[in-house]
């Protein structure tokens, strides 16, 4: 979305002059919002209105000022982002603007530039030779950097609700409790899914290890070997449960095909130590040692895995990364052409995640913890779904419904 | 007694084509075109007017439209700043003959094309202002800062009618002369929300120019060409005085182009 803000002076309420521009701005096709109007108290007082004026392209929304201009419209010259120096490496100039995850635009002089990637909690870095505006983080920045400070010259674009009659997340923007049904949210979210799929849309998966524990694993291997997934996030012990399973049945010693069954963490010990013999997952599922599971998929389909570890990992498997300020950087790369998202039972990669994503993003967080689909569905107001409900029964109904529908590609055509 | 500015039109022609009506395959008859303005001269004269005549310039065809000189409100004279750079060339020598006259020049801003009495018609003290063609609907406001009053801005549609004295005309009782299709629908309703009593001219009559009409009290000099009009002025009580004007229609004017009110108001 491309703004202008313009300004209207004269005898524009009896002329007529400003139902005129306004009208004139909806037949176009664009919006307007007036941002300030003072109406002549006496006869022969002037009146005065600062209206932003939004449309699709910046081809239109030229088109419509240069019409607008013939009817006394002026385009208001609103100030250049102000820019400082970073002082040092990883210390931005104090009073730095702090970005949101919306879409972000800064006035470099006279012109905007969109800040790209969109990017929250961030600086905004302005480069003048190149013209280009980017969101760092502090790792990210150099002394000498120019960083934009203060509010002006800057222009946030709230994301706009889909439109879209057959768009899950056009009415859906909330949490699903525990005791709500959740089956028909989860067909329509399977339909989106496949919509995705036709469009090249990227699909992530950040996954908690409740789903290897509560045996929902094989669900996911089911989206995974039906292309349904292009990049998976997950911590070491994800993994680590992932082979234990593979391996030896259990997950931190549970066998979750038995009752009651209990054991020591002795299995999940020996998983990373066979990982890390093998020299990583990939070379595992080469030589044949991991012959199933999440990871097993995983690299059979090509999908990206992503792995970062914590303080409490065992191992590290190889292919984790442990610096934490490298993932991050591993992350945001890997996510930059993410469009959709599910949030799988892992509060905090589910957080982290949600905290990296641009506001067009379609985010689905199910946990069984309501404050956890809470705090991660915050972060995308307008493009999530939260279900509050236990991961197993979320996989097995998605994975089953995209089944059927693959099965039956007609079906949806005729309804 | 109103007093007048006119120009002789001893240079007057078809020299260059600024607007629909101009043609300079055509051209204009310079004899016939001498008598017409000398019976339009007379008309005012008889009707008790004080009429001054500005020297006409040679290769200032158009200065016989002394209309488009500017806009006279009291002792101010605020100049046009015209469109074509065809006709830019009035401007010098209508501001020197003012001010020698004793009149305060008022300049608008050089960007601000505005073209005078021809844009800008007071019905009652309401100042009416066509924009598009020739002036700038920015010039409008300046207007109204230099003279304190209302302005109406009203948009011009049809490029036969360019300027609004050739589709509307204020009378004395507060209504006027108009010929609506010559505006965009928003500039309609605004003369009908500030005009109490518009008569309709009718296309056939419109295109005898019968809105550009010099109205001196109940008097109303106008083109010939317009009966339906004529009888609807007469019918409120306006004596008509038609004019054969053929020669200056080809140039796109007629009774109103060739005058200028001295002042057109007296205070705003």
């Amino acid at each position: 979305m491309f703004s202008e803000t313009i300004e209207l002076r004269g005898h524009i309420i009896d002329s007529l002059i400003l139902p005129k521009v306004l009208d004139q701005i909806l037949t176009h096709g664009a919006n307007f919002k007036i941002a300030e109007i003072k109406i002549g108290k006496k006869r022969a007082d002037q009146s005065f209105a600062r209206i932003e004026v939004s449309a699709e392209t910046s081809e239109a929304l030229d088109e419509l000022v240069l019409r607008l201009r013939q009817h006394g419209a002026e385009v208001a010259k609103p100030a250049d982002a102000q820019l400082a120096k970073a002082p040092v490496d990883g210390v931005f100039p104090s009073d730095f603007y702090v970005t949101t995850n919306q879409q972000t635009f800064v006035r470099f002089e006279g012109k905007e530039i969109e800040v790209r990637p969109a990017m929250m909690d961030s600086a905004i870095a302005v480069d003048r030779k190149k013209r280009t505006a980017r969101a760092v983080k502090f790792f990210d920045v150099s002394k000498g950097d120019e960083i934009v400070v203060g509010h002006d010259g800057i222009r946030v674009v709230p994301v706009q609700r889909s439109t879209s009659g057959t768009d899950l997340f056009q009415f859906i923007n909330t949490i699903i409790d525990a005791d709500e049904p959740k089956s028909a949210i989860i067909r329509e979210l399977g339909h989106e899914l496949q919509r995705a799929r036709v469009t090249n849309a990227k699909i992530a998966i950040v996954a908690g290890p409740a789903i290897v524990r509560t045996g929902a694993g094989q669900h996911l291997v089911r989206l995974i070997e039906s292309r349904y997934v292009d990049r998976l996030f997950a911590g070491n012990a994800f993994a680590v449960y992932d082979v234990e399973r593979a391996l030896f049945g259990t997950s931190l010693g549970v066998n979750p095909d038995l009752a009651f069954a209990r054991g020591g963490h002795e299995n999940h010990l020996r998983a990373a130590n066979t990982i890390r013999e093998a020299g990583g997952i990939a070379a595992a599922v080469r030589k044949k040692i991991l012959n199933h599971g999440i990871m097993h998929a995983c690299v059979r389909h090509k999908v990206d895995i992503v792995l970062t570890g914590t303080i409490r990992d065992e191992g590290p498997i190889p292919g984790v990364t442990t610096d934490a300020l490298e993932a991050q950087k591993v992350m945001r790369e890997k996510l930059a052409y993410v469009t959709h998202v599910l949030l799988l039972a892992a509060l905090q990669h589910s957080l982290a995640v949600a905290s990296m994503l641009a506001p067009t993003v379609k985010t689905v967080c199910v946990d069984i913890d309501p404050s956890a689909v809470e705090r991660a569905v915050e972060h995308q107001p307008l493009q999530s779904i939260g279900l509050v409900t236990d991961v197993e029964p979320f996989l097995r109904e998605l994975a089953e419904c995209i089944a059927e529908s693959e099965a039956k590609p007609g079906d949806r055509k005729k309804q | 007694m109103r007093e007048l500015l006119l120009c002789p039109p001893d240079y007057y022609g078809i020299e260059y084509e600024i607007n629909p009506w101009m043609s300079r395959a055509r051209g204009a008859e310079a004899a016939l075109a001498q008598k017409q303005w000398k019976e339009l001269h007379a008309t005012l004269l008889k009707l008790d007017c004080k009429i001054h005549l500005v020297a006409p310039q040679p290769n200032l065809p158009d200065m016989v439209f002394t209309a488009n000189a500017g806009l006279t409100v009291g002792r101010r004279f605020i100049p046009s700043n015209f469109r074509h750079k065809e006709r830019a060339g009035e401007a010098p020598h209508f501001a020197r003959w003012m001010k020698e006259h004793g009149y305060e020049i008022s300049w608008l801003p050089d960007d601000l094309y505005f073209e005078g009495e021809g844009d800008a018609l007071f019905n009652g003290d309401t100042l009416f202002c066509g924009y598009k063609f020739r002036s700038d609907i920015q010039s409008h406001r300046a207007v109204a800062e230099m003279l304190g009053c209302l302005v109406i801005s009203v948009e011009l549609v049809d490029p036969r009618f360019y300027h609004l004295d050739t589709c509307f005309c204020p009378l004395p009782d507060g209504g006027a002369v108009w010929f609506p299709a010559a505006f965009d629908e928003y500039g309609q309703r605004a003369i009908r929300e500030h005009v109490p009593e518009l008569i309709d001219v009718l296309p056939e009559e419109a295109m005898h120019f019968s809105c550009n009409a010099v109205v001196i009290e109940r008097d109303i000099v106008l083109p010939e060409g317009a009966p339906k009009l004529v009888a609807a002025l007469v019918d409120r009580g306006y004596r008509c005085h038609e004019l054969p004007m053929s020669e200056f229609i080809k140039a796109g004017g007629a009774c109103k182009c060739l005058t200028m009110f001295m002042p057109q108001r007296q205070e705003p």
